[in-house]
């Protein structure tokens, strides 16, 4: 009805090109431009607000006339909104017009619906709804072309929802003998597994035809629908297995079949399909001794027989090779795929060098011997012009970088960290200290190859090289006169390069004394006297260039030095200076060494002596010790209001953090308390101690409960705050004890959120024997929320002396009565031991 | 997969957008002005990634932080004013890709005779609509060139015979054509087989 009143308005005169009339029907409100007239009207734009003028004005004539329910123009409307959203101009408002479009019959209208339905409506359900329907019935409509939009649209949107209730109609129209719809139904299928993969078992009986099917379309579909349903599960795996054969044969007509022009490509039939039958077949042949042998054969026709003047070719050689490195192909064809590569690695094309360096960064790991051969080649694209090629180079030659090869190699990447792009340095500098730690063939080797990264790329290294750069060199005894002189070289010549300063600063505050003593039996020593070394470091205080961090490193050096120099009233000085420093965290540095100075001089040798061998330490060591010796978290900074120093139970942290927290990592970790190395060994004991009972960390750690201790030796956090809460807040309670287990419970609460009850659990035993592995597990009901920390230890010490500690969260947003259900186990002489309790007793201010 | 396929000129103009996986910004809501920003953040990055590149150099490079970084890689080329990207991840061989944008464009070209970004501009419906008969969901569906255009074809007369939107000035475009035109893709291989393509009707 609509539209034959409408129609007049649409009759258009062509008198010409570029000449037209447009014939005004008599209308209630004029035709909305069209799509070609939108598009050129926008061009004419010169700057963008004149355009988004433009399309302003176009979007409210688009609402409105949506607002009428207008249907004849409703597509015409909808296609200029696609092209509003192409250019990035909102056009959500267009959502409910593409469903309806999608319900109307006229083909138009749904192609333009559907195609706006896939472009503008993402995975909200509510629209969904609508739409199942709508696409039911299109997969059953007459006309195929109306079909394959309803299946391209399933496949390309269709929610977990839709895809249930529309798989029947998919797998229908996959048994169909109209090859149109059948190439569309097996991608939909893929599609429908993947959103729904119990869906899968469903399509099984409708695989079975698929490959003999002539159509290359609907075989390139189905090779994609079998590789899914093969890469999501075993039994499906083993089960097509046994179509092995009738895939060889596929791949043996298409390389024998003569020219057709109707699958060729560059002259070369259907590479597409060669490529996705060697791909399925690699997945196939995977770990399966019978269908690897079945294959062999048509691989190696492949491989020999391949045209590769074009890209097809090579793209085809290409998936061949790594099928037949996949695959447990004979040792003849894998040598023959290695050629292939090799051959590739020298072409012309930088396409085919990409995939060659690509594919044998696959197969280093298997055939580490055959890439080696090409080190060279590898090792030259390096210097390629192309970031791609580079990068890909630089992942392969790391990869090829052995025991052997190691000073060859890292000169070669020593060179191209000096030179390649910002973009590549953190990796490349990352990958020499692996490298490096691997197979370094000396010590001074290793020192010098870290210290040549960290003078070239020393901004782009990851924080914790610091660290480990210092254990290395405080492990290796020998080299330490020769490091600490060639750090001060290193140090002269550039202070802005923040990690190696940070590791020439601590260098020299540990071996000053070797520095001036002009001691060096691997080079020529260099004269130094104290008082330039202590310029240098008063000079690192001062820079511009000097972080935080590398400023605390700096006044820790100068104040080591204390006990190795003899200009120490210097060294008060530039101490005292500091104790008024702007910088908080150097602020507290000086003024804990003035105390040290003033108060505890007696002591001030001993802690200051050098540090003892480390151990090597779990990874996440290091970079604890970066915190430690770094800013401190603000909270805990605030936390802290009483000086420090006067406290008598904070002197152990001071003296702690002088000793550069290095190797008190160990002790902090909750879960493997070790016992500390040497030196200061009694210091560390009380510091265990301490850390124990500030276990039941307070407020300030919302933080990793595992760095949480790190901040209390940080000298930083104040135990007294803890013990204020503590005095101020919840008696303490005994929950269990029996067996000579006994189990109290501490109380705080979460400062940011009082809805937290943190639990603090002391287990301790009154037996003459160890409890081992000790484990304690609690469960409360359902309006709670219960996280457990790691425990302090899983021995409890015999005859109490000692208690493991571990802390339980408990969010009670409801403010219910507490209540907890315990389980305990640990073996004790012998014998494991089990046992339930019910907490009950909880004290009301604990949940209240 | 293919998770997008961008077509940009050498501005950085979008000329056809298809994504066929939704990229949000983490922790955003994901209002649909947000899902459009986020597509428009993704053509500007990689417009800048792509073209920086010179021609000389190997069409694969990795996604950029937004699209999934080096999970996802850009395979894309170079005609003339425009450039195609395709944004995949590893369970698509890079050389194959490459030539499924030579096949696509051959497409392009027979169905518009002489293809130019003008035919992409003023008939985005129509190469949407050969896209849908090449890609669908991401996936590979059809690489025979005359199927394609055969079938798109079909359609493109089933949308005539209803009247279509209007008559639409299909020779303007025409006429403005030989006004910019592209150099011709490289190693085309038409064949002997040359479908005449009619005007086509578009909206």
């Amino acid at each position: 009805m609509l539209i034959v009143c409408w129609s007049p308005v649409m009759v258009e005169v062509w008198n010409g090109p570029g000449d037209k009339k447009t014939v005004e029907g008599p209308s209630r409100m004029p035709a909305p431009i069209r799509l070609r007239e939108l598009i050129r009207t926008i061009r004419t734009a010169r700057t963008q607000a004149e355009e988004r003028e433009m399309i302003q004005k176009e979007c409210a004539a688009i609402r409105s006339s949506f607002r009428e329910e207008d249907n004849t123009y409703r597509c015409r409307n909808v296609a200029k909104l696609l092209y509003m959203h192409m250019l990035g101009y909102p056009a959500h408002f267009g959502q409910l017009e593409c469903l309806k479009l999608i319900a109307s019959q006229k083909f138009t209208d749904k192609r333009i619906g559907y195609l706006g339905a896939m472009l503008l409506l993402d995975e909200r359900q509510d629209v969904h709804l609508l739409m199942t329907n709508c696409i039911k019935n299109d997969l059953n409509h007459s006309t195929q072309y109306v079909q394959g939009l309803a299946l391209c649209t399933l496949g390309c949107m269709g929610s977990s929802e839709m895809c249930r209730d529309l798989a029947g109609e998919v797998e229908k129209l996959l048994k169909t003998s109209n090859s149109y719809l059948r190439k569309k139904a097996a991608l939909c299928a893929v599609h429908v597994i993947r959103k729904v993969p119990e869906l899968m078992e469903m399509f099984l009986p409708a695989t079975k035809n698929l490959l003999s099917e002539k159509n290359h379309g609907v075989l390139h579909t189905s090779v994609v629908l079998l590789t899914e349903m093969c890469e999501r599960s075993p039994d499906m795996l083993a089960h097509f297995r046994k179509l092995v054969p009738q895939l060889v044969r596929i791949l043996k007509n298409l390389i024998m079949s003569g020219y057709s022009p109707e699958h060729d490509v560059s002259g070369i039939s259907d590479p597409f399909l060669q490529v996705r039958i060697l791909r399925l077949l690699r997945i196939l042949g995977k770990g399966d001794d019978d269908s690897s042998e079945a294959m062999n054969d048509i691989l190696a026709q492949v491989a020999t027989n391949t045209e590769t003047s074009k890209n097809v070719g090579n793209a085809i050689l290409y998936e061949t090779v790594l099928t037949i490195m996949d695959i447990k192909s004979e040792s003849g064809l894998r040598v023959l795929a290695i050629n292939i590569l090799g051959r590739f690695l020298l072409n012309n094309d930088k396409n085919i060098r990409y995939v060659a360096l690509t594919s044998l960064l696959k197969t280093v790991q298997t055939d580490h011997n055959a890439v080696q051969r090409h080190r060279s080649t590898i090792v030259d694209c390096l210097k390629d012009l192309d970031v791609s090629i580079k990068r890909r180079a630089m992942e392969l030659s790391f990869a090829l970088v052995n025991g052997n090869n190691i000073r060859g190699m890292m000169k070669e990447l020593l060179y191209f960290l000096d030179s390649c792009d910002p973009e590549f340095k953190a990796d490349c500098a990352s990958g020499v200290f692996l490298a490096a730690e691997k197979y370094a063939p000396s010590k001074r080797w290793h020192i010098d190859t870290i210290m040549r990264v960290l003078t070239t790329a020393g901004s782009y290294v990851r924080d914790d090289s610091v660290p480990n750069l210092i254990q290395l060199i405080t492990n290796s005894v020998e080299m330490h006169a020769y490091t600490v002189q060639r750090l001060y070289k290193a140090l002269l010549d550039d202070i802005s390069q923040q990690p190696l300063v940070q590791v020439a600063s601590w260098c020299i505050g540990e071996y000053g004394d070797l520095l001036v003593s002009g001691q060096c039996e691997e080079e020529e020593p260099i004269q130094v006297t104290e008082d330039e070394v202590l310029d240098v470091l008063e000079g690192l205080l001062v820079s511009n260039l000097s972080t935080p961090v590398t400023r605390g490193y700096a006044l820790t050096a100068i104040m080591k030095l204390s006990t190795r120099f003899t200009s120490v009233n210097r060294i008060k000085k530039v101490v005292s200076i500091y104790g008024s420093s702007i910088d908080v965290e150097l602020q507290q540095r000086a003024v804990e060494y003035n105390a040290l100075f003033k108060k505890y001089d007696h002591m001030r040798p001993a802690l200051l002596e050098r540090m003892p061998i480390m151990e090597k330490t779990a990874s996440n060591g290091p970079t604890e010790i970066v915190q430690t010796n770094g800013e401190a978290e603000p909270s805990v900074v605030e936390a802290k209001h009483p000086p420090p120093v006067t406290q008598p139970t904070n002197q152990a942290n001071d003296l702690l953090d002088l000793l550069g927290g290095n190797d008190v990592v160990p002790v902090i970790q909750t879960t493997v308390p070790t016992k500390p190395a040497s030196a200061g060994g009694e210091l560390l004991d009380l510091l265990g101690d301490l850390s124990l009972s500030g276990g039941p960390a307070p407020a300030p750690a919302t933080s990793v409960p595992s760095s949480q201790p790190a901040f209390l030796l940080d000298g930083l956090t104040s135990p007294p705050l803890f013990n204020d809460i503590a005095a101020a807040g919840i008696p303490p309670m005994t929950a269990y004890n029996k067996n000579g287990l006994k189990i109290d419970f501490t109380f705080e609460r979460a400062n940011p959120n009082p809805n937290i009850a943190v639990i603090t659990i002391h287990a301790s035993n009154s037996t003459e024997a160890d409890m081992t592995d000790f484990v304690f597990q609690a469960a409360v009901p359902k309006t709670f929320q219960l996280q457990l920390l790691s425990p302090s230890s899983n021995v409890v010490p015999t005859l109490n002396q000692g208690t493991v500690t571990q802390v339980i969260r408990v969010l009670n947003p409801q403010k219910q009565q507490l209540r907890m259900r315990i389980k305990l186990t640990y073996t004790h002489k012998g014998s494991a031991v089990q046992d339930l309790a019910e907490v009950n007793n909880f004290p009301p201010q604990s949940w209240q | 997969m293919i998770k997008a396929i961008l077509i940009f000129n050498n501005h950085g103009k979008p000329r056809l957008i298809r994504f066929y996986q939704y990229f949000h910004q983490a922790a955003q809501d994901t209002s649909y002005c947000k899902a459009e920003d986020m597509q428009q953040q993704i053509i500007r990055e990689t417009f800048h990634l792509v073209s920086k590149r010179d021609d000389n150099v190997c069409n694969f490079l990795e996604g950029g932080s937004l699209i999934g970084g080096s999970d996802y890689k850009l395979i894309y080329r170079h005609y003339a004013t425009l450039y195609f990207v395709f944004c995949v991840d590893s369970s698509e061989s890079e050389l194959g890709i490459l030539d499924l944008i030579q096949v696509f464009v051959e497409t392009l070209d027979k169905c518009f005779e002489n293809v130019c970004e003008l035919d992409l501009i003023f008939h985005m419906d129509k190469v949407h609509y050969i896209l849908q008969e090449v890609v669908m969901g991401g996936m590979v569906l059809e690489t025979n060139m005359n199927e394609i255009v055969a079938q798109v074809e079909v359609q493109n007369r089933m949308e005539k015979s209803e009247g279509g939107l209007s008559a639409a000035p299909a020779r303007a475009v025409s006429a403005v054509k030989n006004m910019n035109l592209p150099e011709i893709p490289r190693n085309i291989n038409i064949g002997d087989i040359n479908i005449k393509v009619p005007s086509l009707s578009p909206f």
